[in-house]
This record gives structure tokens, sequence and C-alpha cells, in this order.
């Protein structure tokens, strides 16, 4: 034993203690640091991206609007319209590089101008229609003039057409609302993330009517009315086994009941919602339950000593104040639900969706079904609005994520 | 004065004919009593035998040192014991002449009967006038909003707090100090009108100062109320008890006049924690 005093003793201790204090420091700060760092790569990569499909590539048409809006062909129109912008063209491979530059989807969008401008029938009116994906790429320099022409994909002639544009200032890269306000398509400049979005919107509808109401009922008996004994143990276990399930089992699960045992049509939201509603209701019950058990055991006697019933206690004074926890704990399940592919891709709404749905019954896909659909495609265009679709449904979630925290916000009674 | 009766009707079940809407005009000495009560923790015998009389209108004071079941006690006498787990309450306890611990009785009208005030002051996180019209709000006491302001009015008087928070009723209960807490716990108590008040060791969490103004509202109620008080400390049961009951290792040792009790106690055990060398 060294026969030191107690204070210096404690003294030469010091130094090591005070050392591991800034190591420790120093990891959670390098740790911190690391996330940050991914977290920034991650959405600077994802956003250079996926801005650029908030732009369209259009060009400025000057069209003769026909008479007759039903029977005309806008096909010949819009070809006869590009033939006489650029009249020295002949031969037949030309004519078609030509009509290449605007996208197929140009024809309807005429005929749709011209319907909406009935009044200017006959008239020569100036349209801008939606250029091809290929032009739409190299406006926005995601290839390069210099690239070989099976990468760049626009031939010498088709170039020299562009320039043309360009120079008359006849080509130039507006807000590309189709990206909102339509569905999908097999040609990039014309698909549309609003089927998928309608998909994900009804599908966390149904989740939430469905989920949160017996997710927080269970959570309630389980916590408040239960007996604890061996079969609400082997409950709770499973519950969190449950929560800890992969989801595509869910969706086997959705597959194999609801489709084929009720009978439930296939791709629909209601039942994209049902197959979240299970993958979320073990989140919902976990996080409801302690945040129930987080309520002061005080308050519950101080109700129950005044007489008031076990449901009353609960109703009036512990869900309130339980309810911050459960909300948080519901929107979090929720956002789970949002991102998740593989239960959807099981029911069907993995379907090439064009019609935007109106009921919970229709044809729909999902945001993260549309992201897994589009980074499989080809087209170079497709990579953008991929990226684009990351960033919506990063929106939603930080939107929802928000949303928990003000209601926590606003929720929170303190005692 | 008539006393409701405790067993609810529509609880289901057969119920004795003694026990259907009796109206029972006792006045007699005793409010409730215990016989024979036992009480266990799991394995552990928490109380044993205890045979107590509670005087009507009185202060019953229960001392002894901690962990010996006195509050273990005092809860089982408007059975807030049912919602601890584990816990097995053997014997009788009787309300007047009805047996608290009878499948056909109801909690919730006896514990309307039978308030408590707890040891820490737990008001509800809601303004005071909400936490004080609660109880005659689930009870369906008040008919009208002026009958139910009227009771919270007259229930704050008597708790001596009325002045005091006259003027902010709807700020938040958890807003007061602790004293005023504990008159806003003991005001919510006695909105409901109970007969029989249950109180754990109101003061332990309070100054002297707010304990002060608490045993003044205790020797005031016990006019209308029937009071039973776990204490700690022996000057407060001294002071403001008629009756002192003295609990030794889940024992009821000793029992008597509360004067009886610290002048000429005749156990060793209770002699020994009233002169203060053991406890």
């Amino acid at each position: 034993m060294n026969n030191l005093p107690r204070s210096q003793r404690i003294v030469s201790g010091l130094k090591a203690r005070h050392r591991m204090e800034r190591i420790f420091r120093a990891a959670g700060f390098s740790a911190l640091l690391l996330g940050v760092v991914f977290l920034g790569v991650l959405l600077v990569s994802i956003t250079s991206k996926g801005f650029l499909a908030f732009q369209q590539t259009k060009i400025l048409l000057e069209v003769n609007l026909p008479f007759d809006i039903n029977s005309a062909n806008y096909q010949s129109i819009m070809k006869k319209t590009l033939r006489d912008m650029f009249p020295n063209i002949e031969t037949r491979r030309e004519k078609k590089e030509l009509y290449a530059i605007v996208s197929s989807g140009a024809a309807y969008e005429l005929k749709k101008f011209t319907e909406q401008n009935h009044h200017n029938a006959g008239r020569t009116v100036d349209v801008w229609v939606t250029a091809s994906d290929d032009v739409d790429m190299l406006i926005k320099g995601a290839v390069s003039r210099d690239d070989q022409p099976e990468v760049r994909r626009l031939s010498d002639v088709q170039l020299v057409h562009i320039d043309r544009l360009i120079e008359k200032k006849l080509i130039e890269t507006r807000f590309n609302s189709g990206f909102f306000l339509n569905g999908d398509s097999r040609e990039p400049e014309r698909a549309g993330i609003a089927a998928a979005m309608m998909g994900t919107f009804f599908s966390l509808i149904v989740c939430l009517l469905l989920a949160f109401p017996t997710g927080v009922m269970a959570a309630i008996y389980l916590e408040e009315f239960a007996p604890k004994n061996l079969l609400t143990d082997f409950i709770e276990v499973n519950i969190n086994n449950l929560a800890a399930v992969p989801s595509i089992v869910f969706g086997l699960l959705g597959l194999a009941i609801f489709l084929s045992i009720f009978g439930l049509p296939r791709s629909a939201p209601l039942v994209g919602g049902m197959v979240l509603t299970l993958m979320t209701l073990p989140t919902i019950i976990i996080a409801g339950r302690a945040s129930l058990k987080a309520v002061p055991p005080s308050i519950r006697e101080a109700a129950l000593a005044l007489g008031a019933s076990k449901v009353q206690t609960v109703f009036h004074h512990v869900l309130p104040l339980a309810m911050p926890g459960v909300l948080t704990g519901a929107i979090i399940g929720m956002a789970r639900a949002i991102g998740e592919t593989a239960p959807l891709l099981m029911i069907g709404m993995v379907a090439f969706i064009v019609d935007i749905p109106k009921t919970v019954l229709d044809p729909a896909t999902a945001l993260p079904v549309q992201i897994f659909l589009w980074a499989d495609s080809p087209e170079r265009a497709f990579e953008e609005r991929t990226a684009a679709t990351i960033l919506v449904l990063l929106g939603f979630l930080i939107v929802m994520n928000m949303l928990a925290v003000i209601l926590r916000r606003k929720f929170e009674i303190r005692f | 004065m008539t006393t409701m009766a405790l067993v609810n009707p529509a609880c289901g079940g057969i119920t004795p004919p003694s026990a259907i809407f009796t109206e029972i005009p006792t006045e007699s000495e005793t409010r409730m009593q215990t016989r024979d009560l036992n009480v266990f923790y799991g394995g552990n015998q928490a109380l044993h035998k205890i045979e107590l009389d509670i005087p009507r209108h009185k202060v019953t004071a229960l001392i002894g040192p901690s962990g010996c079941g006195k509050s273990t006690f005092l809860r089982c006498l408007n059975r807030m014991n049912d919602v601890v787990e584990n816990c097995q309450v053997q014997g009788t306890v009787m309300l007047d002449d009805q047996d608290v611990y009878s499948p056909y009785l109801d909690v919730v009208l006896l514990r309307a009967r039978v308030g408590m005030v707890f040891q820490k002051p737990n008001p509800f996180p809601k303004s005071i006038f909400d936490n004080v019209a609660y109880g005659p709000r689930i009870h369906g006491i008040a008919k009208c909003r002026d009958k139910l302001d009227e009771i919270v009015m007259e229930s704050l008087r008597r708790a001596r707090l009325f002045d005091e928070v006259k003027d902010r009723l709807h700020a938040p209960g958890t807003s007061l100090s602790g004293g005023q807490q504990q008159r806003l716990c003991i005001a919510r108590a006695i909105a409901v009108e109970p007969e029989v008040v249950l109180m754990d060791e109101p003061c332990s969490s309070l100054d002297p100062i707010a304990t002060g103004g608490i045993e003044e509202l205790i020797a005031e109620l016990k006019d209308e109320y029937t009071i039973v008080m776990v204490t700690h400390s022996m000057q407060q049961a001294a002071r403001i008890s008629q009756k002192t009951a003295y609990f030794h290792m889940g024992h009821l040792v000793e029992v008597g006049e509360t004067e009886e009790v610290f002048s000429n106690p005749i156990d060793q055990r209770t002699r020994d924690y009233v002169t203060g060398r053991i406890g």
C-alpha cells in the first residue's frame, strides 16, 4: 500500500479520468460527424440529380389550330408544323429524326391545348410542347454533344435542329408540372408520380384509420386492463417479434389472406393500406404501451380514489397524458410504412399505372414502388426522375416527422 | 343522516336481499371497523390480524416506523390495494354495516364514500376548477353548471384555498405551491362529499407553515368527516388526533385515546417509539 495522502491519490487518478472523458467526447463527436457526412453526401447526390426532373425542356411551335377539334389528326398537324419550321428536309429518315425531337405525347398536348383554346380555332398560335427525353437530357447537360451518337441518342442532324431552336429561342426548360400531374409512362418526359402519390396517400389513410385506433386500443387494454399472466406475457413477446418481422412476410400474408381468401382487388391501395396496417400495428402498440407506462401512477390513484371507474381513469387522465408519445409512435410507424416497398410488391401494387386512382379500390402504385420501377428503366431521363421521386418521398417524411414534433409539443402537459 | 347503499344493484349476479337499497340510519360510534385483517404481497404478509375501530367524526392517527404496514392498512379501507399486483386481502373491513370486500359491492361507490388524500400532492394536470369539479362531474352530483360552481367554490373554501386561487381558477393546478396543491387535493376529495377521508402522510412533503395550515384544516374537517391519517410525526398525531394506533412490523401493537397512547403507553415497543428511542 502506498502511503500517499487521500487527496493526492485522487489527484493522481484524475488525469486518466479526464483523458477518458476527452476520448469519449471525441469519439462521440466523430460518430456524429460521420453520420452527418453520409447524410450530406446522400442528400447532395439525390438533390443534384433530382432537381433536374422538376424542370422539363419545352419547344415552342407555331401551330395552325384546326377547326374541327374532335376529329382533327393532331399527329399530322404536329408533323406539318415541324416540317414548316425546318423546310429543307427531304428524306424519310431525316423527317423521322425531326419528328423525334418532340415527345410522342406532344400530339396529345396539342389536342388538349386546342380543346382549352377552342375560341382560337383556325388561328395560328404559339404552343409549348414537351421535347423528347433525349433532347431534354442534352439541354440539361446530362449528356454532352461530344458523346458518341449511341450515348447521346441524338443524330448530328438533330443536333443542328436543336441548335437552330436554341438560336431562335424556341426551346427552353420550364417547370415540369406534368411530373406531379401525370401517371406513369414508358416515355420519361411524360412520366409522372401522380398515380404513385395518390396510391401512397390512399394507402396511408387506410393504414392510419385501421392501425391507429386498433393499436391504441390494444395498447390500452394490454397496459391498463389485461391481467398480468403467462398469456399476456406470451402476447407481448409476440408483438415485439412482429415488429421485427421482415416486411415482405406481411406482404405474403396480405397476398394469402386479403387477396386469396377475402378476394379483395389486386393492386388496390385498400389492400396496400391493410398490409401496411399489419406492419405498423406492433410499432404503435409498443410505443403506446411505453407512453402509457410513463404516466405517473399517482395520477391513476388520484382518479381512482375519487371514485372514477377504470375506463374513466384511462380516458380522462392517462390517455391524454400519454397522447404525445402515442402520436409520435403512430407517426413513426406511418413514416416507416410510407417507405415500405416489399409488402406492396406482393399484393400487386407494382403495376404500371397510367390512370390516377380516384378511390381506394382503383389500381395504384406507391412512391417507393415507383422508385423501384424507374430505377430499373434503361432511359437516362428516368434516373433523374427516380431521384426526384426520392426527394418527394423525403419531403413527405420530413412533413410527417415535423408533424410528430408539433403534435408532441401541442399535447405535452407538464406535471 | 342516511347512508347510501354500497351495493350496486346493476353489478349482476345474485344480490342478497338485505343489500338492496338499504337505508340504514346508523349513528353508532364506530364508522369503520376491521376484523381479522391480513394482507399479503405475494408471499410476504404485510399485515397480521388487524382489528381496529375507526370512530365517527374523529381523527384517527396511524403511527409506526417505516414499513410497518400503516399505509397498507389505510389503502385497505377504500380498496386502493386492488390495483396493486399480488396484493391479497383477507378478513373483513366494514363501513357502517356493509362489507367493503363483498363481491356485491361496487368499488366506485365505495371510493365516493371513502375519499383519499395522498402523500405527495397529485393534482391532475388540469385547471384548479377542473381538479375540484372532476369528482362531482363523474358522479353526476351537480345537476347544472351553477350547482357545480357552488360545489367547487364551497370545497375550495372548506380546504382554505379559495382566497388564494379565486382569481385564477382556470390556472393549472400544477402551478400552485406544494402546500396549495395538497389543499387542492383535499378540496378535490371533499367535493365528492365522502363520509370518510383517508390521508396518507398528507404533510410529509410540505414545509412547517403549510403543515400547520393542513393540520388546522384537518381539525376543522373532522366535524363533518371521519378522518384516518397516517403520519410520521408524533407531534402531529398528538396535536390533531383523538385516537392513535401504533403499528409495528405489520402488527397493531397498541390502540387507544391519543393522550393515553402518548402519555402512558402499555406496550414497551410503543413506549420506545413515542419517546423517540426507536423509529
